[in-house]
C-alpha cells in the first residue's frame, strides 16, 4: 500500500481506531468494581480458607466474566446507547469499536473466564458464572429489557450472582448465606435504577425502553421504590442474624436502612412539580445513598469475616 | 500527509500492543502462580500419594 492510498482512504479510520482503553471500556469498569467487591466478600465470608492466589484468580475471572457480559450488552444495545445521553460516548456509539468487534471480544472473554474459573476453583462456580452471563445477555438484554417494565427487577439477578459465585468458588456449594447475599443485591437493584430513571426520564423515553417510569407512570414508580425499599430493609437486617452477620453488620444495616427508608418515603411523598422545582434533589440523593448502601453492607460482611480470627467479628 | 515514524497512530497502536502484552504476561504469571498453589495444596498431595 502506498503512502498516497493511505492518505486518501485511511486517515479517518486511523483517527477512530480503538485504543486499549476503548476495549477496556467495553468491560464496563464501574460495574466491574461492584462485581469484584461483592465476589470478594462472598469469597472471604465463606467458612473455609482459600489460597490467596486461587482467591485472587477466582475474583479476576469472575470480573472478566462480568466484563464480558458488559461487552455483549453493548454489542446488543448499541442502538439504545446511541440515543441516550448517559451512554452515547460508549465505544460503539462513539465509533471506536465496531459491533462485530465487541461481539467477538465479549464471546471470547466469556468462554475464557468460565473455563479459567472452572480450572482455578470448581465446576459449580464456573457453571454459576456461565449462567450469570447467559442470564444477563439472553434473558435480560435480549428479551426482558425491551419487553417488560419489570426488566430491572428480573435483570437485577445477573448483578446479584457474584457474591454467590465467590462463595461457591471457596466452598464448592451454595448455602442460605450465599442466597441471602444474592437477595440483598437483587432487591437493591430496582429502587437504585428506578431512582435513576426518575431523574433521567428523557433518556429512557427516547430510547423506548419500557422503564416503569414510561409504562406505569412516575407516581407508580415512586410507590414501587418505597415497597422495594421496605422489603430490602427487612432482608438486609435479617442477613445480620446469619453466620455472615454480626454486631457490626447489624449496626451498619440498621443505620443505613433507616436512612434509605427515609429517602424512599421522601421520594414517595413528592410529586413531579416538587421534583422539577429542585431538579430531583431527593431522587439524586437517594441514588447516591444507594451506592453507599450496597458497598457498606458488603463492607460490613467483609469486616465481620476479617475480624473473626481475632475474636471480634461474627456472633 | 505521510506516515512518518512519529505518527500519532504508531503511538496509539504501541499503547494497545503494550497493554495486550502486559495482560498476556500477567496471565502467564497467574497461571504459574495457580499451578504452584494447586500442587502445594494438601488435597493434591493426598491424591498423588493415593495414586502411587
Amino acid at each position: 500500500m502506498s503512502d498516497a492510498s493511505l492518505n486518501t482512504t485511511s486517515v479517518k479510520s486511523l483517527e477512530d481506531e480503538a485504543t486499549f482503553g476503548d476495549f477496556f471500556a467495553l468491560l464496563k469498569p464501574r460495574v466491574m468494581t461492584l462485581v469484584v467487591f461483592t465476589a470478594f466478600v462472598g469469597l472471604i465470608a465463606a467458612p473455609v480458607s482459600v489460597h490467596p492466589v486461587v482467591g485472587f484468580a477466582a475474583i479476576l475471572f469472575i470480573a472478566v466474566g462480568g466484563g464480558a457480559s458488559g461487552a455483549l450488552n453493548m454489542w446488543w444495545d448499541a442502538d439504545i446507547d446511541a440515543v441516550m445521553k448517559r451512554t452515547a460516548k460508549r465505544p460503539i456509539p462513539a465509533g471506536k469499536v465496531t459491533r462485530d468487534e465487541a461481539f467477538a471480544f465479549g464471546v471470547a472473554l466469556s468462554g475464557f473466564s468460565v473455563v479459567m474459573l472452572g480450572l482455578a476453583t470448581n465446576l459449580l462456580a464456573a457453571g454459576l458464572l456461565a449462567f450469570t452471563i447467559f442470564f444477563y445477555i439472553v434473558i435480560y438484554t435480549m428479551w426482558l429489557k425491551r419487553w417488560t417494565p419489570q426488566n430491572i427487577v428480573i435483570g437485577g439477578a445477573a448483578g446479584a450472582f457474584p457474591p454467590m459465585i465467590g462463595w461457591a468458588a471457596a466452598t464448592g456449594s451454595v448455602s442460605v448465606e450465599a442466597v441471602l447475599m444474592f437477595c440483598l443485591t437483587f432487591m437493591w437493584t430496582p429502587p437504585h435504577f428506578w431512582a435513576l430513571a426518575l431523574f433521567t426520564k428523557m433518556d429512557y423515553d427516547n430510547a423506548q425502553v419500557p422503564m416503569l417510569t414510561v409504562t406505569h407512570g412516575r407516581r407508580s414508580t415512586r410507590v414501587h421504590i418505597l415497597v422495594y425499599t421496605i422489603l430490602l430493609a427487612a432482608l438486609a437486617i435479617g442477613l445480620g442474624f446469619t453466620s455472615v452477620g454480626g454486631p457490626l453488620y447489624l449496626a451498619v444495616a440498621v443505620v443505613l436502612n433507616l436512612n434509605f427508608l427515609k429517602g424512599a418515603v421522601d421520594i414517595w411523598r413528592r410529586d413531579e412539580a416538587a421534583s422539577e422545582a429542585d431538579k430531583y434533589l431527593a431522587e439524586r440523593k437517594f441514588f447516591k445513598a444507594s451506592l453507599l448502601y450496597l458497598f457498606a453492607h458488603f463492607g460490613a460482611i467483609a469486616a465481620e469475616a476479617l475480624l473473626a480470627p481475632y475474636g471480634l467479628g461474627g456472633w | 500527509m505521510s506516515l512518518s515514524r512519529q505518527h500519532e497512530m504508531h503511538k496509539r497502536r504501541f499503547s494497545r500492543n503494550l497493554g495486550l502484552g502486559l495482560v498476556l504476561a500477567a496471565f502467564v504469571a497467574l497461571v504459574f502462580g495457580l499451578t504452584i498453589a494447586k500442587v502445594s495444596d494438601d488435597d493434591f498431595a493426598v491424591t498423588t500419594e493415593e495414586a502411587s
